[in-house]
């Protein structure tokens, strides 16, 4: 038995193969080493993520996390579900509140739900794979397996929106949450406290449909980055990973800079830090490679 | 004079003993000070130092007492003789906690505590114990003016209280304003609906109490007389006058609504269905009456859509209209926006503002409007145009920056117009207007008929409110014994004024019991000390008259000025105006003062040791004098401080004496002036520094540079300024040199 | 007679109303009290483009601007950042709102056609119902290809370095245009999304008539 069991719910950007895919890699790790046993929602469908709205509605976009909730309870009862995805974790715990707020909507919820011969009893627990870390096990705990700190690094912690706001991590503050900065701390690397652009928004889905104004934010997250010394930037959000690393090159010819900084998940950094190699951490899986975790993953690990 | 014994004690306490050579102290009080009897003690505060003092007083004939320790502001319980004449000299905020406890700034100091020393035992020479007011009135009774919400809460508290009341309406019916409203602005949880205004209830309790004593339809035809012993006719319908004795006062005259005639680009005047907010009300209550829809004026047709302009006619910018914000009529709106939503939700109700100003619970109020439907718009309105029976709105929309925005067919558009206070006779006016034609315009009717000799009302501020210290003392107009309360004081709701009342009854009560004590009101309350004034040396020239700020002054017939004590501050703004000094106060005069400036060691102008002698206010200068010392910074040793009651208190032969003798400049410290005033005697810094603004002459016949006297506003939070301006002040008379004086 | 013209007939000049009940959080547009706070946190508010942040909008709406306010293409700018919701002072929920009122202006036909963010969203939504689960590459690709075959090769020549980079780094599957991941059930999502959709529309139709 694990120390620590939940429902997972990967969501569709963690897929194999798709834009966070290293992400789930370098959690799978994680979850080795830190005795947490994740078991997929089967036949999990996509959350609807937030930018779905023109077509959604408000009862299919809820009907749609319910499903997953319905799924979990039935084959994985009394199991919170953990999400890594921001927007999904957000997308599933709005649909939890609005339906616990809303006789009607979840009466109209269960209707949908017949169509599919599912159904809700108990609303479940909606957690962020960050909150698990840190209320479940803690920084000690956390801590107490890291065999190669990452020395020397500088990470800036890019907590950007979507973990913060509006729910946030509890105990954050959501104008300058710290638990990203206390995890760099964790892993031994300097954090950057006063990195100021850390709630900054990535731009979202703008970042696909409407580029010049998302990589203008993109830009500014990243130059501040720079100015404060980080060697890289840690995020616990797929599509902030995605759009401040891959956009760097067109920012460039955008604006002339000269961007060239890795954009790591917490997990990944973790894996690193608890001996884990390039390939556990999935660095390869970098756009912008992480030169300095890759040396620190070649080197021995300390016991 | 006759027998007069000095004594002087000096405590070697709070480390002044260390710092002071306190033997050395002692025998300048006894070679300087001329004192007979002169002891240090190691902490004169504690019982056994007081215990000494007191069997000095009963076994040595002790009669005037010399304390050269703390700050005249500490201790002030211990060192409480209020038989005897008491003087005390600085050492501890004045002079040890001031300067660093150096080797080569010991002597300074020290030289610093001798003069303190010395000039403590010349004032309480010059000083006598103040043996009271004698001409002091016993009456309880309180009179209020005005029915209204303010007035009847005043009644009822004081007649709580245990305090007969004369309350006088000029109307037939108790209520005032709020007895026309429909509803109030909601003071309870949870603060979502208009309520009932509770004027009912506060008129029953006042007919129901037998210690309150109403004049309806009545007006006051004179007052004469002072706190305590008030003489009141009041004139009723009838043409009858009843007198009334009474011990204060308080003046509830409340407000009229600004004349929305003033306002014809809004549609005042222009049309019956535009209307101002009590042309409202009154609809409001006959549809109460009736079906309980609100019917537009021109044809009795059932009102649709309603549009509330706010400010109108109220902070303006232009000076044609008010300036200020009458703080009530934001909410007054949402309520009566409310009256049409939680009758008929379909009712369009608009509420054009600027800034919506709900302060409190209003913000409460305002989202239930919200919720109600009521719809808010930012926007600035340029014209009302009525046509038949509806109005077109055009306004400038503030947040889609839309110049030339408009709402049509409006069936009622209600002008939120502010208030103006019912003070009565603008006296400043009347004697500005009065000094300029030499002719008396039309003015308002007077409210309390004073028969004082400075105008029968009491003094305005500049937009018509009855003037008060706004921050320190808000109930207490510039005649003692008069309070104001209510809109006629400021701007405010209903919540507010009963407050008001409140205050300004228990103020009241105050009053009319120092009264009865000869003791003064604020801000020396308990000082049984007032102006003593030797006649034979009067010139007659009314200066005291007419600078009293409190209009304490009478004249007789043959113009002579006649103190009413129980009217007196004891400013001292007399003392300060008098040009023949024949003006005193038993503990306070033109020689307690003088005598200590005289007192003062001069070095030589060879010694490069200055003197700067500052004349500070004892309400802020000097209290942030003594708070310089308990944050222990430093200031030039050079200066020498003495309390002045006010600025106004100064008189000039103080600057003149002092430069006389050789000091080489002059600091007056003293609170701001003008329409912003911070005085605690309201007018006093302002009377004091006209009078000083003449000294430059002086100045110029003596030949000394401008720079020898400074004047500086101070407020009690200059803790860390004071000390910079001090040494700022005391570097530059380095730069002009000493005085020439010296040595003369 | 169009769903447009159908409810501009019912509410006639009382927009805000129609907004209350047609739009998601919509009856939280009244309680605005106009701090401007939203406005000042909206990231996109920093770039010439945006037409109305949410204050503008929401006063549009009380000042029955219908037209405007449909047609802008203001709420398909918004990046779902949350900035504005955890900020306002009145607690509005504002994101939401700007996306019910995207929502509803896309159910009218009046959102401005080749808005492309209205149009990612759309597509996003018939990416991940169609098979339940989302697939990237036909996402992007439908992006890039909504104004037409030519100018789909340019936008997508554009971004070939990002998809370059993404593939190279196992992040985007080239095989994914043909098939790539989905449910099992199916069916079942479909038939569930049809009975939302169903119930949805019946019951804004209900508060039409009411
Ligand atoms: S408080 Fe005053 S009287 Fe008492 S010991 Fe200190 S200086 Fe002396
Ligand atoms: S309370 Fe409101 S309406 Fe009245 S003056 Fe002030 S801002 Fe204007
Ligand atoms: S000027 Fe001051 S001290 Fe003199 S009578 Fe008036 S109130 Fe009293
Ligand atoms: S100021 Fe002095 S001289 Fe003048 S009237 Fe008053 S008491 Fe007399
Ligand atoms: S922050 Fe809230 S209250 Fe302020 S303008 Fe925006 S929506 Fe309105
Ligand atoms: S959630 Fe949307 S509207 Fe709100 S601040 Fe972010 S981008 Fe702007």
């Amino acid at each position: 038995m694990a120390k620590h069991e939940y429902a997972f719910y990967p969501g569709c950007s963690s897929q194999k193969g798709a834009s966070a895919s290293n992400y789930l890699t370098s959690v799978e790790s994680m979850c080795k080493t830190l005795d947490v046993k994740l078991t997929e929602i089967p036949d999990w469908n996509c959350c609807g993520a937030s930018i779905g709205y023109a077509e959604a509605g408000e009862l299919p976009r809820h009907v749609l996390n319910a499903r997953n909730f319905a799924l979990s309870e039935q084959h994985l009862p009394g199991q919170e579900i953990v999400a890594t995805c921001a927007a999904c974790w957000l997308g599933a715990r709005e649909t939890r509140e609005r339906l616990t707020h809303s006789d009607t909507l979840m009466a109209d919820t269960r209707e949908a739900l017949k169509e599919a011969g599912l159904t809700i009893n108990e609303m479940p627990n909606v957690r962020h794979m960050v909150e698990v870390l840190i209320e479940d096990l803690g920084f000690e705990e956390m801590a107490k397996h890291v065999v190669r700190p990452l020395e020397g690094v500088k990470i800036a912690g890019y907590v950007g929106c979507q973990t913060n706001r509006p729910f946030g991590v509890a105990g954050e503050s959501f104008e300058n949450p710290v638990y990203l900065d206390k995890m760099v701390e964790m892993v031994g690397a300097e954090s950057i406290p006063e990195y100021e652009q850390k709630v900054t928004c990535c731009g979202g889905a703008l970042a696909f449909s409407e580029p010049e104004k998302a990589q203008a934010q993109i830009k500014d997250i990243v130059e501040s980055a720079y100015d404060h010394g980080a060697d890289m930037i840690v995020t616990p959000c797929p599509l902030c990973q995605a759009n401040v690393e891959i956009y760097q090159g067109q920012i460039n010819k955008r604006y002339g800079t000269k961007f060239d900084i890795p954009v790591m998940y917490y997990s990944q950094l973790m894996v690193v830090a608890y001996g884990g190699s390039a390939k556990d951490a999935a660095l390869n899986g970098q756009v912008i490679k992480a030169r300095r975790l890759e040396e620190i993953a070649a080197k021995p690990v300390k016991r | 004079m006759a027998d007069i014994k000095v004594a002087a004690y000096i405590c070697k306490g709070c480390g002044l003993g260390e710092r002071l050579d306190t033997d050395a102290l002692v025998k300048t009080a006894q070679k300087d000070g001329k004192v007979p009897l002169a002891k240090s003690h190691e902490f004169l505060c504690n019982a056994d130092g007081v215990a000494m003092i007191k069997n000095d007083i009963a076994n040595e004939g002790v009669t005037h007492i010399m304390i050269g320790a703390c700050s005249r502001r500490a201790k002030t319980e211990a060192f409480h003789f209020p038989e005897h004449a008491v003087a005390r000299a600085n050492l501890r905020e004045g002079v040890v906690w001031i300067r660093p406890d150096t080797e080569e700034a010991r002597e300074t100091t020290q030289e610093m505590a001798e003069d303190y020393i010395r000039m403590g035992c010349a004032e309480v020479k010059a000083m006598t114990a103040p043996a009271g007011n004698l001409n002091t009135g016993g009456s309880k009774t309180l009179l209020v003016v005005g029915g209204g919400v303010t007035g009847m809460t005043t009644a009822i508290e004081a007649s709580k209280t245990g305090y007969p009341v004369v309350l006088v309406e000029k109307s037939g019916a108790l209520g005032g304003w709020a007895g026309k409203l429909y509803k109030r602005t909601p003071v309870h949880e949870p603060y979502k609906s208009p309520a009932d205004t509770g004027v009912a209830d506060l008129v029953s309790q006042v007919q129901a109490d037998s210690n309150i004593k109403v004049y309806l339809n009545a007006t006051i035809a004179k007052t004469d007389g002072a706190p305590g012993r008030f003489v009141v006719d009041v004139a009723t319908e009838s043409g009858a006058t009843h007198t009334e004795d009474i011990g204060a006062i308080v003046q509830a005259t409340g407000f009229t609504l600004y004349d929305m005639n003033k306002l014809p680009e809004l549609g005042g005047g222009k049309s019956p269905n535009v209307v101002d907010q009590a042309g409202l009300e009154a609809l409001a209550a006959a549809a109460a009456e009736g079906d309980g829809v609100i019917r537009r004026p021109s044809d009795g047709q059932p009102v649709k859509s309603v549009v509330f302009v706010q400010c109108a006619g109220q902070r303006d910018t232009t000076g044609q209209h008010l300036s200020y914000c009458s703080g009530f009529c934001c909410n007054a709106s949402i309520k009566q926006a409310m009256y049409f939503k939680d009758t008929n939700p379909a009712v369009d109700t608009t509420i054009i503002y600027t800034d919506l100003r709900t302060p409190g619970n209003g913000e409460d109020f305002y989202r239930s409007a919200q919720e109600k439907g009521v719809i808010f718009t930012k926007g600035k309105v340029a014209e009302v145009l009525p046509t038949g029976n509806t109005s077109t709105v055009k306004f400038n929309d503030l947040i889609l920056g839309d110049t030339d925005a408009a709402m049509v067919d409006v069936d009622l558009v209600v002008l939120a117009t502010g208030q103006v206070a019912n003070s009565g006779i603008n006296i400043d006016a009347l004697a500005a207007t009065a000094e300029e034609e030499g002719a008396v315009e039309v003015k308002p009717i007077s409210i309390l008929n004073l028969t004082y000799r400075q105008g029968k009302d009491v003094p305005q501020l500049k937009q018509g409110f009855t003037d008060s210290h706004f921050i320190c003392f808000p109930y207490e107009t510039r005649r003692t014994g008069i309070y104001t309360a209510g809109p006629v004081r400021r701007p405010m709701d209903i919540a507010q004024a009963r407050e008001d009342a409140t205050g300004a009854a228990l103020k009241a009560i105050q009053a009319l019991e120092n009264a009865e004590l000869g003791r003064a009101a604020h801000p020396r309350s308990g000082d049984l000390s007032f102006p003593k004034v030797r006649l034979e040396g009067c010139t007659q020239c009314k200066r005291c008259t007419v600078e009293c700020p409190f209009g304490a002054i009478d004249e007789d017939e043959k113009r002579f000025p006649v103190f009413n004590e129980s009217r007196c501050r004891r400013c001292g703004t007399c003392m300060g105006a008098c040009p023949v000094r024949v003006i005193s106060f038993e503990n306070y005069s033109v020689n307690t003062v003088g005598a200590q400036i005289k007192a003062v060691d001069i070095p030589d102008e060879f010694s490069e040791k200055p003197r700067i002698l500052i004349l500070a206010c004892e309400n802020d200068a000097y209290p942030a004098l003594d708070m310089a010392g308990m944050n222990r910074i430093e200031y030039s040793a050079y200066v020498r401080t003495i309390p002045v009651r006010c600025l106004g208190s100064v008189n000039t032969i103080w600057i003149t004496d002092a430069l006389n003798a050789g000091y080489d400049g002059v600091m007056l410290m003293g609170c701001k002036s003008g329409d912003e005033y911070q005085c605690h005697f309201v007018k006093g810094s302002e009377l004091g520094r006209t009078r000083l603004s003449k000294i430059d002459d002086t100045l110029k016949t003596l030949n000394l540079e401008s720079e020898r006297v400074r004047d500086l506003e101070v407020a009690i939070t200059d803790i860390e300024r004071l000390p910079e301006m001090i040494n700022k002040y005391a570097a530059e008379l380095v730069a002009v040199g000493p005085s020439p004086f010296k040595g003369f | 007679m169009s769903a447009n013209t159908a409810v501009a007939e019912k509410y006639r000049n009382n927009f805000l109303k129609e907004i209350e009940e047609q739009v998601e959080m919509g009856d939280w547009v009244k309680m605005c009290m106009q701090c401007g706070v939203c406005s000042g946190s909206c990231p996109t508010n920093f770039q010439s483009a945006w037409e109305h942040p949410p204050q503008e909008l929401f006063m549009m709406i009380r000042a029955g601007k219908r037209e405007e306010v449909l047609t802008s293409s203001s709420m398909w700018n918004c990046t779902s950042c949350y900035n504005c919701i955890v900020r306002c002072p009145r607690k509005l929920p504002i994101t939401h709102i700007m996306h019910g009122i995207a929502e509803y202006a896309h159910r009218l036909g009046m959102a401005p056609k080749m808005q492309p963010t209205r149009f990612f969203s759309g597509l996003f939504w018939k990416n991940c119902t169609h098979t339940g689960r989302v697939n990237e590459l036909k996402l992007s690709m439908g992006l890039y290809f909504k104004d037409g075959f030519v100018q789909g090769i340019k936008n997508g020549m554009a971004m070939q370095s990002v998809a370059l980079g993404l593939v190279k780094a196992k992040r985007l599957n080239v095989m994914e245009l043909f098939g790539g991941h989905k449910c099992k059930d199916q069916k079942g999502v479909h038939a569930m999304l049809k009975k939302a959709y169903e119930i949805e529309r019946s019951r804004k139709t209900a508060k039409m008539a009411g």
